[in-house]
């Protein structure tokens, strides 16, 4: 079944800021498991939130992470949260 | 005059061999000069302070680069790497220096035109330093700062036809060799596969979901050329199912030196007349060649497609005609357990358009990788944990010999209880007729 995007967006929304005290960057994974979904049907709803401007890519050039926009340190290192 | 001083840098100027530093260096004064008077966008003693910042993390040693960042163009979660300096009071030139890699053409095919294009730009809106190659083959820019990367997006998008390659945990720009554009030995069209499947996921290529990178390379024939076995998660090489072409004649000119061996490599030196017995049936690592009297034999079903014999005699050996190509996967450097290289999975398939049966492959493995992958586990280190047996599930491929790389050391066998006759359940009562309690 194909996941609700309204749904899923407060889900993700809901879990990322919960979190926030202590981590602001998150595996791809981590992400599909808060939506309980196969890692396929989550790409679709974590394309479009960053689409939307809600998530953002963080990258070590060979990880990549995601976070809430606005909320990571444009220039934080991997090991500083 | 440098604008820091950099002794410990300028001893690795002092061997016989090439040196960054003198590149970098010499980059500095073009800057520094600005005789074709560019509109620099970025500050102009960048590469200085380049130089700067590395003569200081050899006097610590210890990096001053901070690892990592958010930067990206709009819409893709690759291809633009944040790199910030921790010293940006002292270096203020390099206090963002981000990475962009650009998507290299197939087979590393590129016009004059086409370089200085990228360069001009690179100029304008960057260092101007370079790296030809990455190690996924990209065209890599090396320091530019934030508000630049939509600008050089925008640019080489719009007017060049050039996209990013990859990063981070994406699909890393795939690469291959030259292929049958230059190269006889090529088994299949490595520049139209690499592009078609290129075109075909865009969308991994640019917005991260997977585990960690995952790469593919091509290569036409078993010489590797982009070093597929050794570097790729998917590696495509080209092989043949039928016999060497042999042209016996051939063989006689190379024996009688009317052709040089090793299409005249090694020639600088004079390692006497060409001995087809040493330098070819003894080499070749299946003993599957013999002579004949003046003619030369191989028992092609023995022969696992080394290429030895073909690279010393191109002339008279030629691959066979019915080609395709072999996919071997799980290879990586050594980063976490290890180097490894790639295992046999599909030993041999038809390049053909629209590579259906490739695709197939790719998908399946995605899928249990994507799904069983551990954060940043390759897919060599997920099928070394849970065992080639499970890969071949999740593809649905049958085993055959050809994957067996060594006799097994593993002395026990599970059986599942659909490859059991009857399962395990059994009839008690059957069972008792047979054996008293
Ligand atoms: S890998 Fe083989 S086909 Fe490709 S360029 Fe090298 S020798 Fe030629
Ligand atoms: S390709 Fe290698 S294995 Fe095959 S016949 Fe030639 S030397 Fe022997």
């Amino acid at each position: 079944m194909a996941l609700d995007y309204e749904e899923s967006k407060a889900k993700i929304v809901e879990k990322l800021q919960k979190k926030l005290k202590t981590k602001s960057k998150f595996y791809f994974n981590d992400l599909a498991k808060i939506l309980e979904a196969k890692p396929r049907e989550a790409k679709k709803v974590i394309n479009r939130l960053v689409q939307e401007e809600i998530l953002e890519y963080w990258s070590s050039g060979s990880t990549s992470l995601y976070g809430l926009k606005g909320t990571g340190k444009q220039a934080h290192a991997e090991d500083e949260d | 005059m440098a604008k820091h001083k950099t002794p410990l840098l300028d001893q690795l100027e002092s061997g016989p061999w090439p040196s960054f530093v003198s590149d970098l260096k010499q980059q500095a004064e073009v800057r520094a000069k600005n005789k074709e008077k560019v509109e620099f966008q970025i500050p102009e003693d960048v590469v200085e302070d380049l130089l700067g910042i590395l003569e200081l993390s050899f006097k610590h040693g210890r990096t001053h680069w901070k690892h990592g960042g958010i930067v990206g163009v709009f819409g893709y979660g690759g291809g633009v790497i944040g790199r910030y300096c921790d010293q940006p009071e002292q270096f203020s030139g390099v206090a963002h220096f981000h990475t962009m890699r650009v998507n290299q053409p197939g087979g590393k095919f590129y016009t004059a035109e086409y370089l200085k294009q990228l360069c001009d730009l690179w100029d304008f809106r960057g260092s101007g330093i370079t790296n030809m190659h990455g190690s996924t083959g990209d065209i890599i820019f090396l320091g530019t700062t934030t508000p630049q990367l939509e600008e050089i997006f925008y640019e080489m998008t719009h007017n060049y036809n050039q996209d990013l390659g990859g990063s981070g945990s994406n699909l890393r720009t795939p690469s291959d060799c030259i292929g049958q554009a230059r190269c006889e030995y090529s088994c299949y069209d490595t520049q139209a596969l690499c592009y078609h499947l290129t075109q075909e996921y865009q969308d991994e290529l640019h917005r991260p979901a997977f585990p960690y990178k995952f790469k593919f390379k091509f290569d036409g024939c078993p010489n590797c050329c982009v070093a597929s076995i050794a570097r790729a998660d998917m590696s495509f090489i080209g092989t043949w199912k039928d016999d060497i072409r042999i042209d016996q004649e051939a063989v006689q000119a190379y024996v009688g030196g009317e052709i040089a061996p090793n299409a005249n490599d090694h020639s600088g030196r004079d390692w006497g007349a060409f001995d087809i017995q040493k330098e070819v049936c003894d080499l070749c690592p299946t003993e599957c060649m013999w002579m004949e009297g003046d003619k030369l034999m191989i028992e092609n079903k023995e022969c696992n497609r080394c290429m030895h014999c073909i690279n010393v005699m191109p002339r008279a050996l030629r691959i066979g005609k019915e080609t395709g190509l072999s996919i071997l996967v799980g290879a990586k450097a050594p980063i976490l357990d290890g180097a490894q290289m790639s295992s046999m999975l599909v030993p041999f398939v038809k390049a053909e358009e629209p590579y259906d049966e490739i695709k197939e492959v790719i998908e399946a493995i995605w899928d249990w990788w994507m799904e069983e992958g551990k954060n940043r586990e390759r897919l060599g280190e997920l099928m070394k944990r849970q065992g080639f047996q499970r890969l071949l599930e999740a593809t649905g491929i049958a085993p055959d010999p050809r994957m067996v790389k060594e006799p097994r050391s593993n002395p026990y066998i599970f059986w599942k209880a659909d490859e059991v006759p009857g399962g395990f359940e059994r009839d008690i009562d059957e069972f008792r007729k047979y054996h008293q309690r």
